[in-house]
């Protein structure tokens, strides 16, 4: 534990703007790069099917992601987290406990939060799928993503973009005004820094914008 | 994760008799159906839950609340658990469902978890998480390694010498006092379970956790039209505020008339091996005045067969004082 001073603590905090601008950019890059996606799936096809355990090869789905319509032909035990990932390189969403225990894997399904790990992506067929990426980019944030920067609701950022995720679903959903009710609807996200204080005041920031 | 092969029905009866297949019923069976997925794929990468085919069932329509004719609530077997809890029907009139279902697990989750799949949650016991432990509800015959382990969160109701695993649902204990009919589809046609006579005790085959048959498809849960002039309550404690399971919870349903009692059903989460009815509890409160003296009575008649183990003697306690508070609530 040292002490920081004022000027110290504002270089960190730019240097975390900067981490998550760049993240965001990598992601909507990629993102916006049909080719890329495809190219990323018939990798994963070539590997899946050397793969001597399969029993039942590929199993195809179409969804729309982040507005974009995707056809992905996956192993059948590919969860909706490693197909974001790993076959469409949309990095922005996290894997963290892998068990729907933490919330880092938070998106949005037909406009309603999900934990993607415990989700297969073949049970995704027509869904409509948003990530953090198609939530907002730099130079274009959501209000939330702008909130939490303000708010410094972060620390090692690795759970961010399912608390930011988490968040833009909460708007919608019946939640009372008080800090404690935020606190009850995001208790599925967990923040191992425990910038929770923080996080509840970017969310409260944007509930009564 | 084991390999298997996936595919998405389009009609029941084909569902059902690809299930059928299997040499159990859904739970541990080698073809299972995925609605919510919250439970199977957290077991199924744990290697728990091994099924060689797995049947999404999300298309089939089975996602309606509706009423019945006789003033009661029919619901989907893929009913999301947040649309259940947030249904004005269901706020209404059923409050202690809502109220259980908001308790549990989180709310990404309770987008994902269906009334059907939550009906078949499997225990939360660490040794039947844990493929390198001996556990007999997994494996039969291997043993139970929480009777002499860690067994502070388990059952102190219903257990017997081969398996402790407590019901981790909280929406199970509310269908309990709210004397639900579980309706299953399966290759002999329809019939009405009520949730009663759904879950079995462990015995000797703490395997087999409920009534359903190989095929079989939980379609509907329905709600008995409710008690004249009763309320309703459920009470959660556990070891932190939010996101955790019962450590106790009671579920209560409650009408007074002419200061005395003349309906109540009873029913605690977290004490037993199944989502836990307590007749003697409900006998305690008939015709009584609904007071401290009636109701820690109740408590008391409720927790009388419980059998401790090593670290969870604690549990009597608490669940006799959370069914004494969600009384004093209910008729507050």
């Amino acid at each position: 534990m040292s002490e920081k001073k004022p000027g110290e603590f504002v270089e960190i905090q730019l240097g975390r703007r900067n981490f998550l601008q760049i993240v965001g950019m990598t992601g909507a890059a990629s993102g916006l790069g049909l080719p890329v996606a495809a190219h990323a799936a018939a990798i994963a096809a070539v590997a899946h099917s050397a793969a001597p355990a399969e029993v039942d090869g590929l199993v195809s789905v179409r969804f729309k992601v982040n507005g974009k319509a995707q056809t992905l032909k996956v192993d059948p035990r590919t969860t909706l987290l490693d197909a974001l990932r790993d076959h469409l390189q949309l990095t922005g969403t996290k894997k963290g406990c892998d068990h729907g225990q933490c919330g880092a894997c938070t998106v949005h399904v037909n406009g309603r939060r999900v934990n993607s790990c415990l989700s297969l992506a073949a049970m995704h067929e027509g869904d409509e799928v948003t990530t953090l990426e198609g939530i907002g980019q730099p130079g274009n944030l959501h209000p939330m993503q702008q909130a939490f920067l303000e708010h410094d609701g972060y620390q090692c950022g690795y759970c961010t973009s399912g608390q930011i995720m988490s968040a833009v679903a909460l708007m919608k959903e019946p939640c009372g005004p008080a800090n404690a009710d935020v606190k009850e609807a995001m208790s599925g996200n967990i923040c191992r820094c425990g910038a929770y204080s923080n996080i509840v005041a970017a969310i409260q920031q944007v509930r009564k914008a | 994760m084991e390999p298997f092969a996936f595919s998405r029905a389009t009609d029941p009866g084909k569902a059902i008799s690809a299930a059928a297949k299997s040499s159990t019923a859904q739970q541990g069976a080698e073809v299972r159906f995925v609605a919510g997925g919250t439970t199977l794929l957290d077991l199924m990468k744990l290697n728990v839950e091994r099924p060689t085919q797995v049947i999404d069932i999300n298309h089939l329509p089975l996602a309606d609340v509706e009423r019945t004719p006789d003033g009661g609530l029919k619901i989907g077997a893929l009913v999301r658990n947040s649309d259940l809890a947030h249904h004005p029907v269901v706020q209404r009139d059923y409050a202690v469902l809502s109220q259980a279902l908001l308790s549990g697990a989180s709310g990404q989750l309770r987008n994902m978890a269906t009334t059907g799949g939550n009906l078949l949650q499997r225990t939360r016991c660490v040794y039947f998480r844990d493929t390198n432990m001996p556990c007999n509800k997994r494996e039969p015959g291997s043993g139970c390694s929480a009777i002499d382990g860690f067994n502070r969160t388990l059952a102190i109701l219903g257990t017997s010498e081969h398996c402790i695993a407590t019901n981790p649902s909280d929406m199970n204990v509310a269908l309990t006092a709210l004397e639900a009919t579980v309706v299953i589809r399966g290759t002999g046609g329809e019939r009405r379970v009520p949730i009663g006579e759904f879950f079995l005790l462990p015995g000797d085959t703490p395997q087999r956790e409920t009534v359903m048959m190989p095929g079989d498809l939980i379609t509907h849960v329905i709600l008995p039209p409710p008690h004249p002039g009763a309320r309703s309550h459920y009470l959660k404690l556990r070891d932190r505020a939010s996101y955790e399971f019962a450590l106790a919870s009671a579920a209560v349903v409650i009408a007074v008339e002419g200061g005395k009692i003349t309906h109540a059903r009873v029913a605690l989460g977290g004490v037993g091996t199944k989502p836990w009815r307590s007749p003697e509890a409900e006998q305690a409160l008939q015709g009584q005045p609904p007071n401290e003296h009636t109701f820690a009575a109740a408590a008391t008649a409720a927790l009388r067969s419980a059998k401790p183990q090593s670290q969870n003697a604690f549990k009597v306690d608490l669940a006799q004082r959370c069914l004494t508070h969600a009384l004093s609530t209910v008729v507050a």
